[in-house]
């Protein structure tokens, strides 16, 4: 199988403080995997590492082949990210911010406004289009941030925490909007604290005091034991 | 030509910000014409000035600040949008920016143009009024003084970008008013020519003379009069290279900080 994504030996401080240690697993093409950590395991800079906005020494990431420290265009340009804090402009429509992010991409015209509307139509957000971003509810920002983050046709979708402060139905909504992506071939890496967003069949790579603990499909790596206690005894934190 | 699509919604987007933030615009005028109305009108007793270049007559002082209050409102505009940056930093609407698929340079440079702009469009505003109140300048000087501003708006611009990029506490206007803007708008030629500093104190006209601002000042003051002045364009030139560059490596991957 080829890989969407491969880290290899990835270390990142933050001044004295280590948060990354060695960091290596692959994210197989059309592929769930999902970055499991209690808070503070270093999730936040790994995402922050793998989109490029702070470069690691030592490490290797590659983005379908792509080395994203020698050349970031073509790694940037095949990955979509959806960030833990909100990035819209709440004033502005629901188009308007996806056509913003089109046009970032380098997309205009005709092309943009497809691939805006086939978007948002995955998403199942095709009537919101001319509403307000303010006027929505959370869980449907959220789902405008995943077809914004799909409009260039990328081939790995990064999400760091994306269902936090949503509520159950929109959780589980969301959650399943994104393992539906991974039949059209996108590989999808999904951070959370949260093991109930797993399914026993994805990737997980557990990530611990930035090192990582364990990596696997989720029911080869817990075994018997029920995902929530696995990673309780692994981490040793309250999940 | 992927890129230039990119940078177009750079730029619109921050017009459009501008001109829907209808308290901004105003506040943004208002300022600069409470100096030329009022505090003009009170200094030009005081401040007595010699003809010095460009000018080839004896002028009102109304006349002397208007390429300082220029030079203020893209001040202003340009700590504004690297507050603007600041907050954009915080929220994470810079780092969709960022990971869009271009070099890092150019979309700060696009997001730099696109302050500059609004700049720019203020002091069009600015001039217009102006005009109306009796300060007009040639057309050839209108013409001359548009590239000048707009270097100034990027050139300040880029210092409110490094400021940006290096200062975490930038969270208050107040701070960048007491430490930045005050300042290098009172230590330039904005609001008196450097000759009467140096009567006054030789220490604070050698701080006006390295002061990029004056430069700009100075830049914008020829230029209505459709003269180059190409001492001030260099410096003026030299600091936004300046600038830039160290925004730039503030804002290069490795060096960016924790949120």
């Amino acid at each position: 199988m080829t890989e969407a994504l491969r880290v290899a030996g990835l270390s990142h401080d933050w001044g004295r403080k280590p948060a990354l240690r060695d960091v290596s697993f692959a994210v197989p093409e059309g592929r769930f995997c999902a970055l499991l950590g209690p808070n503070g395991a270093g999730k936040s800079t790994l995402m922050a590492v793998l989109t490029g906005l702070i470069r690691p020494a030592p490490g290797v990431v590659s983005v379908g082949g792509h080395d994203l420290g020698r050349s970031p265009r073509a790694a940037l340009a095949r990955i979509g990210v959806v960030y833990q804090a909100p990035t819209y402009d709440l004033d502005r429509s629901v188009f308007a911010n996806l056509k913003y992010f089109a046009a970032l991409q380098g997309l205009s015209g005709a092309e943009a406004r497809e691939r805006i509307a086939t978007s948002l139509a995955r998403l199942g957000m095709e009537e919101r289009a001319g509403e307000k971003v303010a006027a929505l509810n959370g869980g449907h920002r959220r789902r405008m941030e995943i077809a914004r983050a799909l409009i260039h046709a990328p081939r790995l979708l990064l999400l760091d925490e994306p269902t936090v402060g949503l509520d159950a139905p929109a959780r589980a909504a969301i959650t399943a909007h994104v393992h539906a992506l991974t039949a059209e071939g996108i590989s999808v890496l999904w951070a959370t604290h949260l093991v109930d967003e797993l399914h026993p069949d994805d990737d997980l790579v557990l990530l611990h005091q930035g090192r990582v603990a364990a990596a696997g499909r989720v029911d080869a790596v817990t075994g018997a034991t029920p995902l929530a206690e696995w990673f309780l005894a692994r981490t040793g934190a309250a999940a | 030509m992927k890129a230039l699509i990119a940078a177009r919604a750079i730029i619109t987007r921050e017009l459009a910000r501008f001109v829907t933030q209808r308290e901004r615009f105003f506040a943004a005028l208002v300022r600069p014409l409470v100096w030329l109305f009022v505090f003009a009108a009170g200094f030009r007793a005081a401040l007595g000035l010699s003809i010095i270049p460009p000018y080839k007559t004896y002028i009102s002082y109304e006349t002397y600040i208007v390429p300082g209050l220029c030079g203020m409102i893209l001040l202003f505009s340009g700590m504004q949008s690297s507050l603007s940056l600041v907050n954009d930093r915080e929220s994470g609407t810079m780092r969709l920016m960022l990971t869009a698929p271009w070099p890092r340079w150019f979309l700060l440079g696009a997001k730099l143009l696109a302050g500059a702009m609004v700049g720019l469009l203020q002091v069009a505003v600015f001039l217009g009024i102006a005009w109306f109140y009796g300060l007009k300048f040639s057309a050839v000087g209108y013409l001359a003084a548009l590239p000048a501003l707009a270097l100034a708006g990027i050139m300040l611009g880029a210092l409110g970008l490094f400021l940006s990029a290096r200062i975490r506490q930038l969270e208050n206007f107040a701070g960048v008013m007491n430490f930045v803007i005050f300042p290098m708008f009172f230590l330039s030629t904005a609001l008196y020519p450097l000759w009467k500093m140096q009567e006054s104190s030789p220490l604070l006209a050698t701080l006006c003379e390295i002061n990029p601002f004056t430069h700009a000042v100075e830049l914008v003051r020829f230029a209505l009069y459709g003269q180059l002045n190409l001492a001030a364009l260099g410096w003026t030139v030299l600091a936004f290279a300046l600038f830039f560059g160290l925004a730039l490596l503030g804002y290069e991957p490795a060096r960016t900080r924790s949120r």
